[in-house]
Protein backbone atom coordinates (compact mmCIF):
# COMPACT_ATOMS: atom_id res chain seq x y z
CA UNK A 1 0.00 0.00 0.00
CA UNK A 2 1.38 3.30 -1.04
CA UNK A 3 2.12 5.91 1.56
CA UNK A 4 -0.10 8.91 1.75
CA UNK A 5 1.44 11.91 -0.01
CA UNK A 6 0.45 15.49 -0.08
CA UNK A 7 -1.42 14.77 -3.27
CA UNK A 8 -4.00 12.83 -1.32
CA UNK A 9 -4.89 15.79 0.77
CA UNK A 10 -7.56 18.06 -0.59
CA UNK A 11 -6.50 20.94 1.60
CA UNK A 12 -4.21 23.59 0.30
CA UNK A 13 -2.49 26.33 2.20
CA UNK A 14 -2.10 29.48 0.18
CA UNK A 15 -0.34 32.73 0.95
CA UNK A 16 -2.22 35.75 -0.20
CA UNK A 17 0.15 38.66 -0.07
CA UNK A 18 2.21 40.45 1.15
CA UNK A 19 2.45 41.78 -2.38
CA UNK A 20 -1.05 40.94 -3.44
CA UNK A 21 -2.77 44.00 -4.85
CA UNK A 22 -6.06 43.54 -3.05
CA UNK A 23 -5.23 44.34 0.59
CA UNK A 24 -4.12 47.95 -0.14
CA UNK A 25 -0.82 47.61 1.60
CA UNK A 26 1.51 44.94 2.75
CA UNK A 27 -0.22 42.25 4.71
CA UNK A 28 -0.35 38.51 4.32
CA UNK A 29 -3.38 36.31 4.65
CA UNK A 30 -2.72 32.60 5.01
CA UNK A 31 -5.68 30.82 3.52
CA UNK A 32 -6.58 27.21 4.06
CA UNK A 33 -8.48 26.07 1.03
CA UNK A 34 -10.43 23.08 -0.08
CA UNK A 35 -10.61 23.68 -3.77
CA UNK A 36 -12.20 27.07 -4.08
CA UNK A 37 -13.71 26.95 -0.61
CA UNK A 38 -12.04 28.77 2.27
CA UNK A 39 -11.65 26.69 5.41
CA UNK A 40 -9.89 29.32 7.42
CA UNK A 41 -7.81 32.45 7.23
CA UNK A 42 -4.99 33.81 9.29
CA UNK A 43 -3.65 37.34 9.01
CA UNK A 44 0.04 38.06 9.32
CA UNK A 45 0.67 41.71 10.02
CA UNK A 46 3.63 43.85 10.94
CA UNK A 47 5.13 44.63 7.56
CA UNK A 48 4.50 48.33 8.06
CA UNK A 49 5.45 48.54 11.71
CA UNK A 50 7.18 51.82 12.48
CA UNK A 51 6.89 51.93 16.23
CA UNK A 52 4.71 55.00 16.35
CA UNK A 53 3.68 54.36 19.94
CA UNK A 54 7.30 54.11 21.00
CA UNK A 55 8.18 57.29 19.12
CA UNK A 56 5.50 58.99 21.21
CA UNK A 57 7.46 58.25 24.36
CA UNK A 58 10.48 60.13 23.02
CA UNK A 59 8.75 63.26 21.80
CA UNK A 60 7.07 66.10 23.57
CA UNK A 61 3.30 66.26 23.42
CA UNK A 62 3.27 68.80 20.60
CA UNK A 63 6.00 67.08 18.68
CA UNK A 64 4.03 63.85 18.55
CA UNK A 65 1.02 65.37 16.76
CA UNK A 66 2.43 65.05 13.22
CA UNK A 67 3.19 61.36 13.79
CA UNK A 68 -0.38 60.34 14.51
CA UNK A 69 -1.33 61.53 11.02
CA UNK A 70 0.85 58.79 9.63
CA UNK A 71 -1.12 55.96 11.15
CA UNK A 72 -4.37 56.19 9.27
CA UNK A 73 -3.07 58.38 6.51
CA UNK A 74 -6.36 58.27 4.63
CA UNK A 75 -8.07 59.92 7.59
CA UNK A 76 -5.24 61.91 9.11
CA UNK A 77 -7.49 64.64 10.44
CA UNK A 78 -9.48 62.21 12.60
CA UNK A 79 -6.28 60.83 14.06
CA UNK A 80 -5.08 64.28 14.95
CA UNK A 81 -8.39 65.10 16.56
CA UNK A 82 -8.33 61.98 18.73
CA UNK A 83 -4.83 62.63 20.00
CA UNK A 84 -5.45 66.32 20.65
CA UNK A 85 -8.64 65.52 22.56
CA UNK A 86 -6.80 62.98 24.69
CA UNK A 87 -4.05 65.42 25.66
CA UNK A 88 -6.61 68.15 26.23
CA UNK A 89 -8.42 65.84 28.60
CA UNK A 90 -5.16 65.25 30.45
CA UNK A 91 -4.61 68.98 30.71
CA UNK A 92 -8.24 69.50 31.62
CA UNK A 93 -8.81 72.14 28.98
CA UNK A 94 -11.19 72.43 26.07
CA UNK A 95 -10.74 73.92 22.67
CA UNK A 96 -12.65 77.19 22.12
CA UNK A 97 -16.02 76.91 20.34
CA UNK A 98 -14.69 78.26 17.06
CA UNK A 99 -11.95 75.68 17.00
CA UNK A 100 -14.44 72.94 17.80
CA UNK A 101 -16.68 73.89 14.91
CA UNK A 102 -13.77 73.97 12.47
CA UNK A 103 -12.61 70.63 13.79
CA UNK A 104 -16.01 69.11 13.13
CA UNK A 105 -16.07 70.44 9.58
CA UNK A 106 -12.61 69.16 8.78
CA UNK A 107 -13.13 65.71 10.32
CA UNK A 108 -16.38 65.26 8.47
CA UNK A 109 -14.73 66.31 5.22
CA UNK A 110 -12.06 63.78 6.03
CA UNK A 111 -14.68 61.11 6.61
CA UNK A 112 -16.01 61.78 3.14
CA UNK A 113 -12.49 61.60 1.68
CA UNK A 114 -11.79 58.34 3.48
CA UNK A 115 -15.05 56.75 2.40
CA UNK A 116 -14.37 57.86 -1.17
CA UNK A 117 -11.02 56.11 -1.15
CA UNK A 118 -12.72 53.06 0.28
CA UNK A 119 -15.51 53.10 -2.28
CA UNK A 120 -13.16 53.54 -5.20
CA UNK A 121 -10.72 50.85 -4.21
CA UNK A 122 -13.38 48.43 -3.05
CA UNK A 123 -15.13 48.74 -6.37
CA UNK A 124 -11.79 48.25 -8.04
CA UNK A 125 -11.25 45.02 -6.11
CA UNK A 126 -14.64 43.74 -7.14
CA UNK A 127 -13.87 44.58 -10.75
CA UNK A 128 -15.68 47.85 -11.33
CA UNK A 129 -13.04 50.14 -12.73
CA UNK A 130 -15.00 53.31 -13.29
CA UNK A 131 -15.97 54.50 -9.80
CA UNK A 132 -12.40 54.90 -8.61
CA UNK A 133 -11.80 57.76 -11.02
CA UNK A 134 -14.95 59.56 -10.03
CA UNK A 135 -14.31 59.03 -6.35
CA UNK A 136 -10.80 60.40 -6.55
CA UNK A 137 -12.03 63.35 -8.56
CA UNK A 138 -14.36 64.33 -5.73
CA UNK A 139 -11.75 63.54 -3.11
CA UNK A 140 -9.48 66.01 -4.83
CA UNK A 141 -11.92 68.78 -3.91
CA UNK A 142 -11.71 67.82 -0.27
CA UNK A 143 -7.93 67.68 -0.39
CA UNK A 144 -7.86 71.15 -1.94
CA UNK A 145 -9.73 72.44 1.07
CA UNK A 146 -7.17 70.81 3.34
CA UNK A 147 -4.31 72.18 1.32
CA UNK A 148 -5.69 75.68 1.43
CA UNK A 149 -6.43 75.43 5.11
CA UNK A 150 -3.32 73.85 6.56
CA UNK A 151 -0.85 73.43 3.73
CA UNK A 152 -0.80 69.68 3.32
CA UNK A 153 -3.09 67.29 1.56
CA UNK A 154 -2.66 63.93 3.20
CA UNK A 155 -0.72 64.15 6.43
CA UNK A 156 -2.40 67.34 7.38
CA UNK A 157 -1.29 68.14 10.93
CA UNK A 158 -4.30 70.42 11.00
CA UNK A 159 -5.01 70.54 14.73
CA UNK A 160 -2.85 71.45 17.67
CA UNK A 161 -3.32 70.63 21.30
CA UNK A 162 -5.75 73.22 22.63
CA UNK A 163 -7.23 74.34 19.35
CA UNK A 164 -6.02 75.22 15.90
CA UNK A 165 -2.85 76.69 14.51
CA UNK A 166 -4.30 78.29 11.42
CA UNK A 167 -7.16 80.74 11.06
CA UNK A 168 -9.67 79.97 8.33
CA UNK A 169 -8.69 81.29 4.93
CA UNK A 170 -10.86 83.66 2.92
CA UNK A 171 -13.48 81.79 1.01
CA UNK A 172 -13.39 78.68 3.18
CA UNK A 173 -17.11 78.70 3.81
CA UNK A 174 -17.95 79.20 0.16
CA UNK A 175 -15.63 76.46 -0.94
CA UNK A 176 -17.01 73.96 1.56
CA UNK A 177 -20.59 74.88 0.74
CA UNK A 178 -19.95 74.53 -2.97
CA UNK A 179 -18.47 71.11 -2.32
CA UNK A 180 -21.52 70.05 -0.31
CA UNK A 181 -23.90 71.18 -3.04
CA UNK A 182 -21.94 69.37 -5.70
CA UNK A 183 -21.26 66.24 -3.73
CA UNK A 184 -24.75 64.91 -2.97
CA UNK A 185 -25.48 64.54 -6.67
CA UNK A 186 -22.24 62.64 -7.06
CA UNK A 187 -23.19 60.15 -4.37
CA UNK A 188 -26.36 59.44 -6.32
CA UNK A 189 -24.18 58.88 -9.33
CA UNK A 190 -22.08 56.29 -7.53
CA UNK A 191 -25.30 54.58 -6.59
CA UNK A 192 -26.39 54.60 -10.19
CA UNK A 193 -23.13 53.00 -11.17
CA UNK A 194 -23.09 50.33 -8.50
CA UNK A 195 -26.19 49.76 -6.41
CA UNK A 196 -28.38 48.24 -9.08
CA UNK A 197 -25.59 46.52 -10.94
CA UNK A 198 -26.13 42.78 -11.00
CA UNK A 199 -22.45 41.90 -10.74
CA UNK A 200 -22.04 44.20 -7.78
CA UNK A 201 -25.05 42.69 -6.04
CA UNK A 202 -23.96 39.18 -6.88
CA UNK A 203 -20.51 39.71 -5.47
CA UNK A 204 -21.58 41.51 -2.30
CA UNK A 205 -24.98 40.25 -1.16
CA UNK A 206 -24.65 37.65 1.56
CA UNK A 207 -20.85 37.76 1.58
CA UNK A 208 -18.90 38.16 4.79
CA UNK A 209 -21.83 38.24 7.15
CA UNK A 210 -21.19 39.36 10.71
CA UNK A 211 -24.16 39.39 13.04
CA UNK A 212 -24.56 41.99 15.75
CA UNK A 213 -23.52 39.50 18.46
CA UNK A 214 -20.40 38.52 16.56
CA UNK A 215 -19.50 42.15 16.02
CA UNK A 216 -19.77 42.84 19.73
CA UNK A 217 -17.83 39.72 20.59
CA UNK A 218 -14.95 40.76 18.34
CA UNK A 219 -15.10 44.40 19.32
CA UNK A 220 -15.78 45.37 15.74
CA UNK A 221 -16.93 48.97 15.41
CA UNK A 222 -17.77 51.52 12.80
CA UNK A 223 -19.71 50.84 9.63
CA UNK A 224 -19.35 47.08 10.13
CA UNK A 225 -21.21 47.23 13.40
CA UNK A 226 -23.82 49.58 12.05
CA UNK A 227 -24.41 47.39 9.01
CA UNK A 228 -25.29 44.60 11.44
CA UNK A 229 -28.12 46.76 12.72
CA UNK A 230 -26.58 48.23 15.88
CA UNK A 231 -27.18 51.95 16.21
CA UNK A 232 -23.82 52.79 17.77
CA UNK A 233 -21.94 55.88 16.89
CA UNK A 234 -19.60 57.57 19.33
CA UNK A 235 -20.52 60.94 17.93
CA UNK A 236 -23.98 60.33 19.40
CA UNK A 237 -23.16 58.06 22.32
CA UNK A 238 -20.35 60.13 23.83
CA UNK A 239 -20.38 63.43 21.95
CA UNK A 240 -17.04 65.18 21.66
CA UNK A 241 -16.00 68.44 20.06
CA UNK A 242 -19.58 69.69 20.08
CA UNK A 243 -21.13 66.96 17.99
CA UNK A 244 -24.24 67.10 20.19
CA UNK A 245 -25.19 70.42 18.55
CA UNK A 246 -25.65 68.90 15.14
CA UNK A 247 -28.49 66.87 13.80
CA UNK A 248 -27.74 63.71 11.94
CA UNK A 249 -28.93 60.13 11.70
CA UNK A 250 -27.03 56.95 12.23
CA UNK A 251 -27.56 54.78 9.17
CA UNK A 252 -27.89 51.09 9.89
CA UNK A 253 -28.18 47.95 7.82
CA UNK A 254 -30.05 44.73 8.43
CA UNK A 255 -28.09 41.74 7.26
CA UNK A 256 -24.57 42.74 8.20
CA UNK A 257 -23.22 41.65 4.85
CA UNK A 258 -20.87 43.43 2.51
CA UNK A 259 -23.67 45.04 0.57
CA UNK A 260 -25.15 46.58 3.71
CA UNK A 261 -21.80 48.03 4.65
CA UNK A 262 -21.62 49.64 1.26
CA UNK A 263 -25.05 51.17 1.75
CA UNK A 264 -24.20 52.33 5.26
CA UNK A 265 -21.03 54.08 4.13
CA UNK A 266 -22.79 55.83 1.28
CA UNK A 267 -25.43 57.05 3.68
CA UNK A 268 -22.73 58.17 6.10
CA UNK A 269 -21.29 60.41 3.43
CA UNK A 270 -24.68 62.05 3.01
CA UNK A 271 -24.99 62.51 6.76
CA UNK A 272 -21.52 64.05 6.84
CA UNK A 273 -22.62 66.59 4.28
CA UNK A 274 -25.58 67.34 6.53
CA UNK A 275 -23.30 67.95 9.51
CA UNK A 276 -20.92 70.10 7.49
CA UNK A 277 -23.77 72.25 6.22
CA UNK A 278 -25.00 72.90 9.74
CA UNK A 279 -21.52 73.58 11.06
CA UNK A 280 -20.43 75.94 8.29
CA UNK A 281 -23.49 78.10 8.82
CA UNK A 282 -22.66 78.74 12.43
CA UNK A 283 -18.95 78.91 13.00
CA UNK A 284 -18.78 81.06 16.12
CA UNK A 285 -16.39 83.98 16.33
CA UNK A 286 -13.65 83.97 18.89
CA UNK A 287 -10.19 82.67 19.55
CA UNK A 288 -8.98 79.48 17.92
CA UNK A 289 -6.46 78.49 20.55
CA UNK A 290 -7.20 77.74 24.18
CA UNK A 291 -4.90 78.60 27.05
CA UNK A 292 -2.11 76.13 26.57
CA UNK A 293 1.29 76.57 28.18
CA UNK A 294 4.30 76.73 25.87
CA UNK A 295 5.72 73.57 27.36
CA UNK A 296 2.97 71.08 27.92
CA UNK A 297 3.47 69.26 31.20
CA UNK A 298 0.23 67.54 32.13
CA UNK A 299 -0.27 66.48 35.74
CA UNK A 300 0.40 62.85 36.53
CA UNK A 301 -2.51 60.80 35.29
CA UNK A 302 -4.02 59.07 32.34
CA UNK A 303 -6.73 59.80 29.84
CA UNK A 304 -8.62 57.75 27.30
CA UNK A 305 -10.57 59.41 24.55
CA UNK A 306 -12.27 57.63 21.72
CA UNK A 307 -13.76 59.19 18.64
CA UNK A 308 -15.70 57.94 15.69
CA UNK A 309 -13.10 57.73 12.95
CA UNK A 310 -14.26 56.79 9.45
CA UNK A 311 -13.22 53.21 10.12
CA UNK A 312 -14.62 52.76 13.58
CA UNK A 313 -13.79 53.62 17.15
CA UNK A 314 -10.39 55.25 17.35
CA UNK A 315 -9.11 55.52 20.88
CA UNK A 316 -6.09 57.22 22.39
CA UNK A 317 -4.82 56.32 25.81
CA UNK A 318 -2.19 58.75 27.05
CA UNK A 319 -0.35 58.36 30.34
CA UNK A 320 1.52 61.26 31.83
CA UNK A 321 4.22 61.11 34.46
CA UNK A 322 4.42 64.87 34.80
CA UNK A 323 7.29 65.32 32.36
CA UNK A 324 7.04 67.08 28.99
CA UNK A 325 6.99 63.72 27.24
CA UNK A 326 4.19 61.19 27.48
CA UNK A 327 4.99 58.13 29.53
CA UNK A 328 2.95 55.94 27.22
CA UNK A 329 0.72 56.48 24.23
CA UNK A 330 -1.48 53.62 23.28
CA UNK A 331 -3.72 53.69 20.25
CA UNK A 332 -6.80 51.63 19.70
CA UNK A 333 -6.88 51.49 15.93
CA UNK A 334 -10.22 50.51 14.44
CA UNK A 335 -8.69 48.71 11.46
CA UNK A 336 -6.60 46.41 13.63
CA UNK A 337 -9.54 45.24 15.65
CA UNK A 338 -11.91 44.98 12.71
CA UNK A 339 -9.31 42.90 10.93
CA UNK A 340 -9.57 40.19 13.57
CA UNK A 341 -12.99 39.25 12.25
CA UNK A 342 -11.64 38.28 8.83
CA UNK A 343 -11.45 34.59 9.68
CA UNK A 344 -15.05 34.56 10.83
CA UNK A 345 -16.21 36.40 7.73
CA UNK A 346 -14.44 34.39 5.05
CA UNK A 347 -14.96 30.92 6.48
CA UNK A 348 -17.09 28.87 4.11
CA UNK A 349 -16.87 31.45 1.35
CA UNK A 350 -14.92 31.40 -1.89
CA UNK A 351 -11.45 32.75 -2.56
CA UNK A 352 -12.89 35.63 -4.54
CA UNK A 353 -14.96 36.59 -1.51
CA UNK A 354 -11.81 37.06 0.54
CA UNK A 355 -10.95 40.07 -1.60
CA UNK A 356 -14.42 41.48 -1.12
CA UNK A 357 -14.27 40.94 2.63
CA UNK A 358 -10.87 42.56 3.04
CA UNK A 359 -12.08 45.47 0.98
CA UNK A 360 -15.22 45.88 2.99
CA UNK A 361 -13.43 46.21 6.33
CA UNK A 362 -11.67 49.27 4.98
CA UNK A 363 -8.32 48.66 6.57
CA UNK A 364 -5.34 50.94 6.35
CA UNK A 365 -2.19 49.01 7.04
CA UNK A 366 -0.41 52.01 8.48
CA UNK A 367 -2.92 51.92 11.26
CA UNK A 368 -2.97 48.17 11.72
CA UNK A 369 0.78 47.94 12.23
CA UNK A 370 1.44 51.44 13.59
CA UNK B 1 -42.68 40.65 -15.86
CA UNK B 2 -41.01 43.99 -15.34
CA UNK B 3 -38.14 42.34 -13.61
CA UNK B 4 -37.75 39.92 -16.49
CA UNK B 5 -37.69 42.81 -18.92
CA UNK B 6 -35.06 44.63 -16.90
CA UNK B 7 -32.90 41.54 -16.72
CA UNK B 8 -33.03 40.76 -20.40
CA UNK B 9 -32.31 44.27 -21.55
CA UNK B 10 -29.52 44.83 -19.00
CA UNK B 11 -31.17 47.97 -17.67
CA UNK B 12 -28.93 48.08 -14.62
CA UNK B 13 -25.75 48.00 -16.66
CA UNK B 14 -27.01 50.58 -19.13
CA UNK B 15 -27.85 52.92 -16.30
CA UNK B 16 -24.27 52.75 -15.10
CA UNK B 17 -22.96 53.21 -18.60
CA UNK B 18 -25.01 56.34 -18.99
CA UNK B 19 -23.06 57.91 -16.16
CA UNK B 20 -19.81 56.80 -17.73
CA UNK B 21 -20.63 58.20 -21.13
CA UNK B 22 -21.89 61.44 -19.73
CA UNK B 23 -18.39 62.12 -18.47
CA UNK B 24 -16.80 61.46 -21.85
CA UNK B 25 -17.40 65.01 -22.89
CA UNK B 26 -14.15 67.01 -23.03
CA UNK B 27 -15.46 69.63 -20.65
CA UNK B 28 -15.40 67.03 -17.86
CA UNK B 29 -11.70 66.36 -18.17
CA UNK B 30 -9.99 67.05 -14.90
CA UNK B 31 -6.54 65.59 -15.47
CA UNK B 32 -3.75 68.08 -15.00
CA UNK B 33 -1.09 68.03 -17.72
CA UNK B 34 1.61 68.48 -15.14
CA UNK B 35 4.86 69.82 -16.54
CA UNK B 36 3.06 71.84 -19.17
CA UNK B 37 0.33 72.99 -16.85
CA UNK B 38 1.38 74.22 -13.43
CA UNK B 39 -0.78 73.01 -10.57
CA UNK B 40 -2.42 75.53 -8.31
CA UNK B 41 -0.71 75.34 -4.97
CA UNK B 42 -2.38 76.46 -1.79
CA UNK B 43 -1.02 79.63 -0.29
CA UNK B 44 -0.16 77.87 2.96
CA UNK B 45 1.43 74.89 1.28
CA UNK B 46 4.26 73.42 3.30
CA UNK B 47 6.97 72.68 0.76
CA UNK B 48 10.63 73.43 0.38
CA UNK B 49 12.10 75.38 3.31
CA UNK B 50 13.51 78.85 2.88
CA UNK B 51 15.54 81.05 5.13
CA UNK B 52 14.31 84.54 4.51
CA UNK B 53 16.63 87.47 4.04
CA UNK B 54 15.99 91.14 4.26
CA UNK B 55 15.22 92.10 0.65
CA UNK B 56 17.00 95.44 0.91
CA UNK B 57 20.23 94.55 2.64
CA UNK B 58 20.38 90.85 1.85
CA UNK B 59 21.07 90.10 5.48
CA UNK B 60 19.47 87.08 7.02
CA UNK B 61 16.46 87.60 9.25
CA UNK B 62 17.45 84.71 11.45
CA UNK B 63 18.55 85.68 14.94
CA UNK B 64 20.04 82.25 15.66
CA UNK B 65 17.72 81.61 18.58
CA UNK B 66 17.67 77.87 17.94
CA UNK B 67 13.93 77.59 18.61
CA UNK B 68 13.25 75.85 15.31
CA UNK B 69 15.82 73.18 16.08
CA UNK B 70 14.20 72.57 19.45
CA UNK B 71 10.69 72.42 18.01
CA UNK B 72 11.52 69.89 15.33
CA UNK B 73 10.45 66.37 16.22
CA UNK B 74 13.10 64.93 13.94
CA UNK B 75 15.98 67.07 15.22
CA UNK B 76 17.14 67.76 11.72
CA UNK B 77 17.91 71.47 11.93
CA UNK B 78 21.34 72.52 13.11
CA UNK B 79 21.86 76.19 13.80
CA UNK B 80 25.43 77.42 14.11
CA UNK B 81 26.00 80.79 15.70
CA UNK B 82 28.79 82.99 16.91
CA UNK B 83 28.82 85.85 19.35
CA UNK B 84 29.79 89.08 17.69
CA UNK B 85 32.33 90.73 20.03
CA UNK B 86 31.43 94.29 19.06
CA UNK B 87 27.64 94.20 19.20
CA UNK B 88 27.56 91.37 21.74
CA UNK B 89 24.80 89.67 19.77
CA UNK B 90 24.53 86.19 18.44
CA UNK B 91 24.93 85.96 14.72
CA UNK B 92 24.09 83.13 12.40
CA UNK B 93 27.03 81.34 10.84
CA UNK B 94 25.74 78.05 9.50
CA UNK B 95 22.31 76.56 9.09
CA UNK B 96 21.68 73.03 7.87
CA UNK B 97 18.36 71.46 7.16
CA UNK B 98 18.07 67.79 6.27
CA UNK B 99 15.18 67.61 3.81
CA UNK B 100 15.52 63.85 3.51
CA UNK B 101 14.22 63.38 7.04
CA UNK B 102 11.79 66.27 7.14
CA UNK B 103 8.10 65.49 7.22
CA UNK B 104 7.03 69.06 6.48
CA UNK B 105 4.90 69.29 9.55
CA UNK B 106 5.45 73.02 9.94
CA UNK B 107 6.36 73.02 13.62
CA UNK B 108 9.69 74.76 12.98
CA UNK B 109 7.98 77.43 10.95
CA UNK B 110 5.47 78.03 13.74
CA UNK B 111 8.23 78.25 16.32
CA UNK B 112 10.29 80.89 14.54
CA UNK B 113 9.77 84.24 16.29
CA UNK B 114 10.90 86.42 13.38
CA UNK B 115 9.44 84.47 10.43
CA UNK B 116 12.89 83.73 9.11
CA UNK B 117 12.28 80.07 8.44
CA UNK B 118 9.40 79.45 6.12
CA UNK B 119 8.02 76.48 4.24
CA UNK B 120 7.29 77.71 0.75
CA UNK B 121 5.14 76.63 -2.14
CA UNK B 122 8.01 74.99 -4.01
CA UNK B 123 7.21 71.34 -4.26
CA UNK B 124 9.74 70.12 -6.82
CA UNK B 125 12.43 69.01 -4.43
CA UNK B 126 12.82 65.38 -5.43
CA UNK B 127 16.35 64.37 -6.33
CA UNK B 128 17.95 61.37 -7.94
CA UNK B 129 20.26 60.61 -5.05
CA UNK B 130 20.56 61.34 -1.38
CA UNK B 131 23.39 63.74 -1.91
CA UNK B 132 22.29 67.28 -1.89
CA UNK B 133 19.32 66.62 0.34
CA UNK B 134 21.02 68.27 3.28
CA UNK B 135 20.60 71.92 2.55
CA UNK B 136 23.06 74.47 3.78
CA UNK B 137 22.48 78.11 4.47
CA UNK B 138 23.13 79.26 0.93
CA UNK B 139 20.75 76.73 -0.55
CA UNK B 140 18.09 77.64 1.98
CA UNK B 141 18.36 81.30 1.14
CA UNK B 142 18.32 80.82 -2.61
CA UNK B 143 15.72 78.08 -2.78
CA UNK B 144 15.72 74.95 -4.92
CA UNK B 145 16.30 75.20 -8.64
CA UNK B 146 14.29 72.47 -10.29
CA UNK B 147 15.07 71.54 -13.86
CA UNK B 148 12.48 73.12 -16.13
CA UNK B 149 11.13 70.69 -18.68
CA UNK B 150 10.34 71.71 -22.20
CA UNK B 151 7.06 70.44 -23.44
S1 LIG C 1 8.85 70.74 8.99
FE1 LIG C 1 8.73 69.50 10.85
S2 LIG C 1 10.15 67.81 10.49
FE2 LIG C 1 10.64 69.38 8.98
S3 LIG C 1 12.26 70.60 9.95
FE3 LIG C 1 10.32 71.60 10.43
S4 LIG C 1 9.72 70.76 12.39
FE4 LIG C 1 11.30 69.40 11.56
S1 LIG D 1 13.68 79.87 14.97
FE1 LIG D 1 13.92 81.33 13.26
S2 LIG D 1 15.28 82.91 14.09
FE2 LIG D 1 15.43 81.15 15.47
S3 LIG D 1 17.19 79.98 14.69
FE3 LIG D 1 15.37 79.12 13.72
S4 LIG D 1 15.19 80.24 11.77
FE4 LIG D 1 16.58 81.42 13.08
Amino acid sequence: MAEATFLDSTELVLNMGPQHPSPHGVRRVILKLDGEKVLGADCVIGYLHRGVEKIGENRTYQQFTPYVDRMDYVAAVSNGLGYCLAVEKLLNIEAPPRAQAVRVILTELNRIASHLVWLGTHALDIGALTPVFYCFREREEVLTVFENYCGARLTTHAFRIGGLQYELYDGFEEQVKAFCDMFLAKVDEYEELLTGNRIWIGRLKGVGILTAEECKAYGVTGPLLRAAGVKWDIRKAQPYSGYDQYEFDIPTGENGDTFDRYKVRLEEMRQSVRIIRQAVDRIPEGPIMGKVPKVIKPPVGEAYVSIEAPKGELGYFVVSDGSPQPYRVRVRPPSFINLQAVDKMVRGGLVADVVAVIGTIDIVLGEVDR
Amino acid sequence: MRKFFRTVFLVDLLKGLRVTFRYQHPKHICTEQYPAQRPRIGERYRGAPRLNTNPETGETLCIACNLCALACPENLIVVGSERNEQTRRKELTTFTYDTSRCMFCGLCEDACPVDALELTQDFEIATYSREGQIWDRQMLEEGPKPTPYEC
